[in-house]
C-alpha cells in the first residue's frame, strides 16, 4: 500500500509500504523519519517518576486548571483531529493557543491577513509553471523531494520538465537549491524588501525610480530579473524563512504578495510559502475554523483575541505572562531564543511527544504519544492546504495525541462544565 | 572579526531533529559554516573551534569550511539550541529575528558544550 511521509510540508504520499517501508522513494529526511530508530519517551512521567497514562493526564489537567493563563503550544506535528481538541482545550482553560508558525511563517500569515494570498496548489506549480522562483528558501535541504515532485525536474502537463522551465533562486548564500537553478541572484542580507520594491517599480514601468544598485543587484540585473519574471506563461514564487526571519518580516512577505499581484496584471503567478512541519498548515487552518485566527490566540477573556506581538509563545514567555505550558509535538527548549527558555524552566510544563527531546528535560509531566502518520492516523494539510489522509501502518503501545487530548478535555469539561461536540 | 550571523535549516539538522540526544544531532548543530577566505583570515581550519558572540550571548562552536558559498562576512549556524543561545527574542511581529544578527567570531581553544551542558546553561 501507499503511505505518506509525516516529516515536511511536502507530505509525499507515494511511499510504498509492504510490511516495511520501501526506501527507494524516501529523501534523507523521510528515511530518517520512517526508518531510523530514535530515543522514545518510554512511559508517562510526573517529575521524572513513572506513572500511568491516567495519573499523568490527571496531573496535566490539574496544572492547566490551576493556571491563570496556560500556554498551549506546538501542534505542527500532529493531525487535525488532535489539533481541534487542542484549540477547544485552550478555550476551556482560558489559555493561549499558539503554533510553531509563530517562530517561522507567522509573518507570512500577518501579510496574508493584510493582502490576501494569491495562492495555488503544488499540482498547479508542477503542471503549469514555466518560471519557478525560490526566494529565501532551500528545498534541496528542507523539502528534498520538492524539486523532483513539484518544481524543478518534474514533468508537468504543460511544461515538460527542467529544459522548458526557468528556475531562479534568490538568497544571501549559494544554497544547494541554487545549484539546481538556471539563475541565481545573491543578494545582501536584509535587502529583500528593497529588491522586491525595485522589481515592482520596473514591472510597473517606473524604471527611472530605481537606483543603480539595490541589495547587491545592479540595475541591469534587476531589469533582467523583471524580464525573466514577465516571460512566464505561468509563474510560481516559493518563499521561506529568508523572507520571514529577516528585517522587514511581514513587510517582506507583503512585498512578495504585491509583486505577485503586479505580475498578475501581465501574466499568471501564484505564491506559496514553504511550510516546514508536515502539518503546520493544519495547526493554523484548524485554529482558523475553530476560533477565527491561526495562531497566537488568547482565550483568557472567554473569547478569542489575536495579537502575535502579545500572545505568540516567545513573547508570552518573554514577558513571563504565562504560568503553565502544554507542549504538543514540538521542542521549544531547542528552538526558542535562550532567554525565554529560562521562564519555561520556572513554570510547570506538560509535554506530549513521541520522542525524547530537550523540552523533556524541563517538563514536569511527560506523556508519550504514538507517532502521527506512522502509529496513528488522521488528516493533515500539505503546505498548499491540500488535505492528505495519513494512515496508521505500525502498531504502538502508546496512545495517540487525539486519545490523550480527548481524555484531558473530558476531565476539564467534567470539572468546569459546558460540553464539546466530539 | 565582525560577521553577519544567519541560521538555516540543513539536511543533517533535519535528519536528526527527532533524535536530539544523539551524537549525530550534536555534530549537526554545534557548528557553523564560514567562507574559506574568512577562515584563512582568522587562521582557522576545518574542525577548529570558534567563539561566536552577539550582544545577546556567546557560544563555542566547531567551524566548517562552507561546502557551497557562504559569502565573506557571513557565518551560518544550523537551527537549534546552539544558535538560539545567542539570538534575541524581542520582535515587532512576535516572530524572533533568526537571521542577519551582527556577531563577532574569534578562534578559541575552549571546549564546545555538550547537548546536556548547553541545556543546563540555557535553562540556568
Amino acid at each position: 500500500m501507499k503511505v505518506s511521509c509525516p516529516f515536511c510540508g511536502n507530505v509525499c504520499d507515494d511511499i510504498n509500504f509492504d510490511g516495511e517501508v520501501e526506501r527507494e522513494k524516501l529523501c534523507p529526511l523521510g528515511e530518517s523519519k520512517l526508518t531510523r530508530e530514535k530515543k522514545r519517551i518510554p512511559y508517562p512521567m510526573v517529575e521524572g517518576e513513572r506513572v500511568s497514562y491516567d495519573e499523568a493526564i490527571e496531573r496535566a489537567v490539574e496544572i492547566l486548571l490551576n493556571a491563570k493563563r496556560p500556554l498551549l503550544y506546538g501542534w505542527a506535528s500532529t493531525v487535525n483531529e488532535a489539533i481541534r481538541l487542542g484549540v477547544i482545550l485552550a478555550e476551556k482553560v482560558g489559555g493561549v493557543y499558539d503554533t510553531t508558525s509563530s517562530v517561522c511563517h507567522g509573518p507570512s500569515i500577518l501579510a496574508t491577513i493584510e493582502e490576501g494570498l494569491p495562492g495555488g496548489t503544488l499540482g498547479q506549480a508542477k503542471n503549469r509553471a514555466d518560471v519557478v522562483v525560490f526566494w529565501g528558501c532551500n528545498p534541496a535541504e528542507a523539502h528534498p523531494r520538492h524539486p523532483t515532485r513539484y518544481s524543478v525536474m518534474v514533468k508537468g502537463f504543460l511544461v515538460e520538465g527542467r529544459r522548458l522551465r526557468k528556475t531562479v533562486v534568490v538568497d544571501i548564500r549559494k544554497t544547494a537549491t541554487a545549484l539546481l537553478s538556471s539563475k541565481f541572484y545573491m543578494i545582501k542580507p536584509n535587502s529583500d524588501f528593497a529588491i522586491l520594491t525595485a522589481l515592482r517599480s520596473i514591472i510597473n514601468g517606473n524604471d527611472s525610480a530605481v537606483p543603480n544598485e539595490v541589495g547587491g543587484l545592479s540595475k541591469s540585473q534587476l531589469r533582467e530579473f523583471a524580464e525573466l519574471l514577465l516571460s512566464a506563461k505561468y509563474g510560481v514564487i516559493f518563499f521561506g524563512m529568508g523572507a520571514t526571519h529577516t528585517r522587514g518580516q511581514d513587510r517582506n512577505v507583503e512585498a512578495l504578495i504585491k509583486l505577485v499581484q503586479t505580475l498578475n496584471r501581465h501574466t499568471r503567478y501564484i505564491l506559496q510559502p514553504m511550510r516546514g512541519h508536515f502539518n503546520v498548515t493544519g495547526a493554523d487552518a484548524v485554529a482558523c475554523w475553530e476560533a477565527g485566527y491561526g495562531y497566537a490566540i488568547d482565550f483568557s477573556r472567554g473569547y478569542p483575541r489575536f495579537n502575535p506581538t502579545e500572545f505568540s509563545a516567545v513573547q508570552l514567555l518573554r514577558r513571563r505572562d504565562c504560568d503553565a505550558m502544554l507542549v504538543v509535538g514540538s521542542d521549544p527548549v531547542a528552538h526558542f531564543p535562550f532567554d525565554v527558555v529560562r521562564h519555561m524552566a520556572k513554570i510547570p510544563v506538560i509535554q506530549i511527544d513521541p520522542h525524547y527531546n530537550l523540552t523533556t528535560k524541563v517538563a514536569n509531566v511527560v506523556i508519550p504519544s504514538a507517532i502521527s502518520g506512522i502509529e496513528a492516523e488522521g488528516t493533515v494539510y500539505r503546505m498548499d492546504g491540500v488535505p492528505v489522509r495519513l494512515k496508521k501502518f505500525r502498531e504502538s503501545e502508546f496512545w495517540s495525541d487525539y486519545e490523550i487530548l480527548k481524555a484531558m478535555l473530558e476531565r476539564v469539561v467534567e470539572r468546569k462544565g459546558g460540553d464539546v461536540v466530539w | 572579526m565582525e560577521f553577519t550571523l544567519v541560521t538555516a535549516r540543513t539536511m543533517e539538522q533535519g535528519m536528526f531533529v527527532e533524535d536530539k540526544l544523539s551524537e549525530d544531532y550534536f555534530k549537526a548543530t554545534a557548528c557553523c559554516e564560514m567562507n574559506p577566505e574568512d577562515m584563512n583570515a582568522l587562521g582557522l581550519k576545518d574542525g577548529d573551534r570558534v567563539r561566536v558572540t552577539t550582544q545577546y550571548g556567546s557560544v563555542v562552536l566547531y567551524v566548517k569550511r562552507s561546502v557551497l558559498d557562504v559569502p565573506r562576512g557571513v557565518v551560518m549556524i544550523p537551527l537549534g539550541i546552539y544558535a538560539n543561545r545567542i539570538l534575541p527574542s524581542e520582535s515587532g511581529t512576535g516572530t524572533p529575528i533568526y537571521k542577519n544578527v551582527r556577531c563577532r567570531v574569534e578562534k578559541t581553544d575552549e571546549e564546545v558544550l555538550s547537548i546536556e551542558e548547553i541545556v543546563r546553561e540555557v535553562v540556568g
